[in-house]
């Protein structure tokens, strides 16, 4: 057990910090040209797509340098990487493993040049916890698939450019999550309608679609006809390093400690309550937790020892965290904490509590608590499976 | 950067463990508590042999010279599966000496404790649920030490007692005592818990004069750091024995079935299971940590302790309960072994330090 890194790792990180301070100035005075020069500059260094194969535009790096990269980027609270958060994150990486050699040359420097942004088409109306029953209907006809169907709540759909849709072309199927297809649909094709729906805290940014008689072409299609269900199990298990999200959650949590010194709760000080600081004290041991928890599965990965889905553990914290700390500021001012943008006596113009409100993005996206649980106890523990099959 | 343990580690592990299953299974341990004191020489003396008693014990003394973080691994280990054995106040007093003892105290007393012909204990406070220097009351005299030293871990089996008192009237003026069963005016009661895996007692001293070779100083820095080394040993031996009550558990929700299908089937029962699941993994992540700061970093020890034990004590208080709820009725007969669990959580929870105050910690060492 050591906690060293080698020469080599270190002046990785020399690299990035030196980078990051010539290159990242003050977020207010971070304007649209700041952005645009940034997003080429990492492109150049060869961050974007870091872990990505050298053959298709990516970094080429280790799981080490991505975890340095990611944990300096946090601590500097350095914009991402790329627009293209979902590209990034699970399309192109599916892309490489399953694509073909024409998807890779059309869809890869597209994802890692920022030049647009792929949403996730998988909750429909009646499935979202239970994805493998999904309903929208791709037919084969000749050279391109006709789609029909709705997806919902799918984040980013309003501005997406592209969607990865999963459809189901075969409905005669002993299995539910065999005959299911993965396509790359183009959001401006005939018969898309995305219908934006609104949140709970105000905003808009997911959205319904209708696909009706949507001709998708056959080269559009993601991994083998009726076998999408591996793409997307594949997508959503590539879970890299969560060194950055914890290094943003000690930022958060810093931030929670700052206002409780400058609050006043029943005419004292906030921070000389027990109970608030006990509550900080749990979060900080919950991210630290995540911290160590993260770093012991690295050192898995490192070793070539398979993960299960330990990575369920850190996603049960982040949420936990992600609703608990932006209600505790809320709680913590009381009836200010009410207030919205604008309000009189609202606290940091209410960012604390549009976030208490959206916390369903990072809760609810990529499976509920509860499906995490059932992943533990049914992948983990081995306890039997409790849905219909 | 490598956050696991060595092919040695995993081996010590592996030796731990079938230790327990072939000498020391739950029939062994039950025999053991139900006699007093609740001791096994053979077992004892098997231990010291496979080098256990003197682990963190440097060579020179007769011991293997190993760290607190291989330690971990033979507590876990051996909480697993309840052990009785005062293996955490052998190492605790050893480590008190280390610390607090000079060169002649070192070699006369830490060869006896690595090679088991000495079992010696730790014996710092005299509050119930209060960790500072001022909890420390027990105070020495004119006529030597008079009174009672309270909540002596394994005192009915420990050759040599390592007892913490008060020398002046200053909050932070200590000393440690080494006192041996037989000194005069010294007498053990037994002090019955529930927990019987964890055996108690209380010294009374009737005017014990002190030898000036057998006292060591104990400045607070040395308090703190001897109550966190308990903290790690005590959180270390949580680890193993949650994770023994979440896979008697989880085996019985393999194998119960109500309403015609396993009641691991049902998800009011999986789900706890795997919350069980999402505690002991973190509080192991962050014990382990801890552990290593021990020897490694011991500036951060205070706060990744009081992260890993204030994490710790809640959790597992917790998965002994609902370990036992779950298993219906059955799990509250005495015949049956989560029980023993749900004791040994209640143990643990005080020990070194509650949730509450390692979170108090937590709070003023991050600044607040």
């Amino acid at each position: 057990m050591d906690f060293e890194y080698t020469p080599e790792e270190q002046s990785f990180r020399e690299e990035v910090r030196t980078f990051l301070k010539d290159n990242l100035p003050a977020p207010k005075e971070r304007g649209p040209q700041f952005l645009k020069d940034w997003l080429t500059k990492v492109r150049e260094k060869r961050w974007v797509g870091f872990s990505w194969p050298v053959e298709v535009g990516g970094g080429g790096g280790g799981l080490i340098e991505q975890s340095i990269l990611k944990e300096e980027m946090a601590l500097a609270k350095a914009p991402p990487l790329g627009t293209d958060m979902m590209g990034l994150a699970w399309v192109g990486p599916g892309i490489i493993q399953y694509g073909t050699e024409e998807q890779k040359q059309r869809f890869i420097p597209y994802i890692l040049d920022s030049e647009g942004t792929f949403c996730t088409g998988y909750s429909e109306p009646n499935y979202g916890s239970d994805l493998a029953s999904i309903q929208t209907k791709a037919v084969l006809t000749g050279d391109h698939y006709v789609v029909n169907g709705q997806k919902t709540w799918t984040t980013l759909a309003p501005w997406a450019d592209w969607i990865i849709l999963l459809t189901r072309t075969d409905f005669d199927v002993a299995v539910k999550h065999e005959g299911i297809t993965c396509l790359l649909v183009d959001m401006k094709s005939d018969g898309v309608d995305v219908r934006p729906i609104e949140n709970m805290a105000g905003d808009k940014h997911f959205a319904e679609i209708f696909f009706t008689d949507v001709k998708v072409p056959v080269n559009q299609r993601l991994g083998e006809d009726g076998k999408g269900w591996a793409v997307t199990v594949s997508a959503l298990a590539n879970e890299r390093s969560s060194i950055g999200e914890v290094t943003q959650m000690f930022g958060k949590l810093d931030t929670l400690k700052e206002l409780v010194k400058h609050t006043r709760k029943a005419g004292k000080p906030a921070r000389e309550d027990p109970l608030v600081r006990r509550k900080l004290a749990r979060f900080e041991a919950q991210i630290a937790a995540m911290k160590y928890n993260g770093l012991r599965y690295l050192t898995k990965q490192l070793n070539d020892e398979p993960l299960s889905s330990e990575t369920s553990v850190n996603k049960l914290h982040r949420a936990s965290l992600e609703i608990e700390m932006d209600d505790f500021a809320m709680e913590l001012n009381g009836q200010a904490g009410l207030e919205l943008n604008g309000g009189a006596h609202a606290i940091e113009g209410g960012k604390w509590t549009k976030a208490a409100l959206n916390w369903p993005n990072v809760v609810i996206g990529g499976g509920t608590p509860n499906i995490q649980r059932n992943i533990i106890a049914e992948r983990i523990l081995g306890l039997p499976k409790d849905g219909s099959d | 950067m490598n956050f696991g343990f060595t092919e040695e580690q995993e081996m010590l592990r592996d030796q731990v463990r079938r230790f327990m299953h072939e000498d020391c299974a739950m029939t062994t341990v039950r025999e053991i508590v139900s006699a007093k004191p609740a001791f096994s020489p053979p077992l004892w003396k098997k231990m010291a042999e496979l080098g256990w008693l003197g682990l963190i014990i440097p060579e020179e003394f007769g011991g293997v010279g190993l760290r607190w973080i291989d330690l971990t691994v033979v507590l876990e280990e051996t909480a697993r599966g309840l052990s009785p054995l005062p293996l955490v106040s052998n190492t605790l007093a050893a480590a008190a000496l280390l610390r607090c003892g000079d060169a002649a105290q070192r070699q006369a007393w830490l060869p006896g404790l690595a090679d088991g012909s000495c079992v010696a204990t730790l014996a710092l406070y005299d509050e119930p649920n209060w960790i500072d220097a001022d909890a420390v009351t027990l105070a020495a005299g004119d006529g030597g030490l008079c009174g009672s030293k309270p909540y002596v871990p394994d005192a009915g089996s420990a050759d040599l007692f390592v007892v913490a008192f008060r020398a002046g009237a200053e909050h932070n003026e200590l000393k440690l005592a080494l006192l041996e069963r037989d000194t005069k005016g010294l007498s053990v009661t037994d002090q019955p818990i529930i927990d019987r895996t964890k055996p108690m007692g209380t010294l009374v001293l009737d005017n014990v004069s002190l030898d000036p070779d057998r006292v060591l100083t104990l400045a607070e820095a040395d308090l703190t750091y001897l109550t966190d080394c308990g903290a790690v040993a005590v959180t270390a031996e949580m680890v193993g024995a949650a994770d023994a009550a979440l896979e008697i558990t989880t085996s019985y929700a393999k194998e119960r079935v109500q309403f015609g299908n396993l009641i691991g089937k049902y998800q009011g029962v999986k789900h706890r299971l795997a919350d069980m699941y999402v505690d002991i993994e973190s509080f192991r992540s962050l014990l382990y940590y801890a552990a290593w700061t021990v020897d490694d970093a011991p500036e951060e020890l205070s706060r990744a302790v009081s992260l890993a034990k204030g994490y710790a004590s809640d959790a597992f208080a917790r998965i002994g309960i609902d370990a036992v709820q779950l298993h219906g009725a059955i799990g509250f007969t005495a015949e049956y072994d989560i029980q023993l669990y749900l004791k040994r959580s209640k143990w643990a929870r005080p020990m070194f330090g509650d949730t509450d105050y390692h979170y108090d910690r937590v709070a003023e060492l991050g600044g607040l």
